[in-house]
């Protein structure tokens, strides 16, 4: 049974390396050719067998580092919602709705963003052009909604669950203790939140939202149904573009030979590199402050 | 903003200051209504996601309610656009259950390792944890091109086995990560009863604490079978070449899925088989919604069992 158990964990660390070993080994053609180069090489034209991933880890970044940047505030004020505000039975309900947030696959995401989300930025962005167009970032409308700003809404959408889930059950374990002391020396709700909740659950809040931004890098279907693959570097939040992983789904079955198919892997390659660094992020975060809160366990 | 009242709390060095006058600030409104603001955008940011998901289903009810039929899940396809999908609801059920076949015991017995036999301080178990956090953290569609390596470019064809074993790559760290937890839970004083009876860990670990915690493991279990059976890019990858209109269960070959039914007709110019695509969207999301429900229901009842 122990020998049993053993293996099963071994096989885990195994398959990961595996996993490493697996792209690398396929990517080789295109590390050959293109070095690390790639990493900054913003041409992506197989026809001439010229393939770089710059615009697609600026893809990649931007828009997941956006949706991060949305998410963190509305997740941590779900999360503080369920915990501290919300009465029991609210609570028990409201709960489990925003985790089923999480439960619905990426491939409906993609549909829904495809047909109900990218109509409707299409009518939004003349109106956000208008208002606010001296900002680069609120450029012309280049498309009918498919755009970066679609793909930063989807994945807002998408990490919102994860971290409001993981920041309520770190709420839940402040000490009983300290939150009632604060109240009963007179400090206001707001006050009990950012002078106790807060600061004793930074570090997790920071992992939470490591965990956010590595799904968001990793978003493959539902990106690549609202983001046009377009490569191309843009300021505009409207004009369409690619990201690294939405590129893979999109071009692995048409790749056109084996250097393409060696690029794609590339990219994996890359993916599973920045996925790694987040992983290890979040648990350098959560582990230097507060050893002992289960941060570990519930992430 | 550092607040008079937060200091009154903390003192200006973070710590509590018995020498600090106890002197009411002045601004008791102010900090009311700053409390009550916050109280406010919490509560709409709750509701903003609770209307979120609301829309999605809605959205996705309302477009794939007139297709949905028991003939429509119990007949075949016809051509691009019309009949049911049957042959899709029955190739995704063979592939995510043989991955769940291989995923799920591996997964509790991954769990049972790390609770049950690794020491607390254990390097093994130190590094397996972590592989499983990075295993969870891989990007679906980086586990399909890892298949796509390892069994489709050998095999040179694609194939439902393929994806298979990608999809219990995704439910592998997931189940480890739900057993874990709920083997934790299992009262350390019927880990001690058993000992004191001599009985061998193993043996303990059968017939007494895995009976215990049989409510959370299956509960872990439904959750990662419900997010299995959405996965597509790993699909995507390995498993995309297939007959669209027959029942093919040759796990050696293409096996249609629900996820590549979907992606496969989004794009399609041809209303029909959107309107196909979005019935096979909402069977999907039915059925790991009531997956979802279902496994908290157990849940519940299992922790009222265990008198938690």
């Amino acid at each position: 049974m122990f020998v049993l158990c053993a293996l099963a964990g071994l096989l885990v660390v195994v398959t990961l390396v595996d996993v490493v070993y697996e792209l690398a080994n396929n990517a080789r053609p295109s590390i050959a050719r293109n070095g690390l180069g790639f990493l900054l090489h913003t041409q992506w034209n197989p026809n001439f067998n010229r393939e770089g991933a710059g615009a697609l880890i600026f893809g990649t970044l931007v828009s997941s580092g956006l949706a991060t940047l949305l998410a963190t505030p509305l997740g941590v004020a779900i999360g503080l919602y369920l915990a501290m505000m919300a009465p029991p039975r609210v609570r028990a309900t409201v709960g489990p709705l925003v985790e089923m947030l999480a439960a619905v696959p990426s491939i409906i995401y993609g549909f829904w963003g495809l047909v109900v989300l990218v109509p409707f930025v299409e009518r939004l962005e003349p109106g956000l052009h208008g208002a606010l167009g001296f900002i680069p970032l609120f450029g012309r409308p280049a498309t009918i909604g498919i755009s970066m700003l679609s793909a930063v809404i989807v994945l807002t959408v998408m990490i919102l669950p994860i971290i409001s889930a993981l920041t309520r059950d770190l709420f839940l374990t402040v000490p009983r203790e300290l939150t009632d002391g604060a109240e009963a020396l007179g400090a206001t709700r707001w006050e009990v939140i950012r002078g106790i909740v807060l600061p004793s659950t930074a570090s997790g809040v920071g992992a939470a939202v490591v965990l956010g931004l590595g799904r968001a890098l990793g978003e493959a279907i539902a990106v690549s149904f609202v983001i046009g693959d377009v490569n191309a570097i843009h300021a505009s939040l409207f004009a369409p573009a690619a990201t690294g992983a939405e590129r893979i789904a999109n071009q692995f079955q048409g790749a056109l030979n084996a250097q393409h198919l060696a690029s794609l892997f590339y990219v994996g390659l890359i993916l599973v590199v920045i996925g790694m660094l987040t992983s290890l992020a979040a648990r350098a975060i959560a582990g230097r402050f507060d050893v002992n809160r289960a941060v570990g366990a519930t992430v | 903003m550092s607040s008079a009242a937060s200091q009154l709390v903390l003192g200006e060095s973070g710590l509590f200051d018995p020498t600090a006058p106890l002197t009411a600030s002045g601004n008791l409104r102010r900090r009311g209504v700053i409390s009550v603001i916050v109280t406010v955008t919490a509560t709409a940011a709750a509701l903003a996601a609770v209307a979120i998901l609301a829309i999605v289903v809605y959205d996705v009810l309302q477009r794939g309610i007139s297709s949905l039929s028991v003939g429509f899940v119990f007949q075949n396809p016809s051509g691009l656009a019309g009949g049911g999908i049957f042959n899709y609801v029955l190739g995704t059920a063979e592939v995510v259950g043989l991955g769940a076949a291989v995923a799920l015991p591996l997964g509790v017995l991954t769990g049972i390792y790390l609770t049950e036999f690794a020491g607390r301080r254990s390097r093994t178990a130190g590094v397996i944890k972590l592989a499983l956090d990075m295993m969870q953290g891989l990007p679906t569609i980086i586990v399909g091109l890892f298949v796509y390596g390892l069994i489709v470019i050998p095999q040179r064809r694609q194939s439902g086995l393929a994806a298979s074993i990608a999809l219990a790559i995704v439910m592998l760290p997931l189940m480890a990560r739900s057993s874990q937890e709920v083997l934790l839970l299992v009262p350390n004083s019927l880990r001690e009863a058993a000992d004191a009876l001599g009985v061998s860990r193993w043996r303990t670990v059968l017939t007494v604490i895995l009976p215990a915690a049989m409510g959370g493991i299956v509960t872990g279990a439904i959750l990662a079978i419900a997010r299995a059976a959405g996965e597509t890019a790993p699909v995507l990858i390995a498993n995309s070449i297939f007959d669209p209109n027959a029942v093919s269960t040759n796990i050696f070959h293409g096996v249609p899925t629900i996820p590549m039914l979907i992606y496969s007709s989004v794009e399609l110019p041809i209303p029909q088989a959107v309107a196909r695509a979005w019935g096979a969207a909402l069977v999907l999301m039915l059925f790991i919604l009531i997956a979802n429900v279902g496994a908290r229901v157990i849940l519940a009842r299992s922790r009222g069992k265990m008198g938690r």
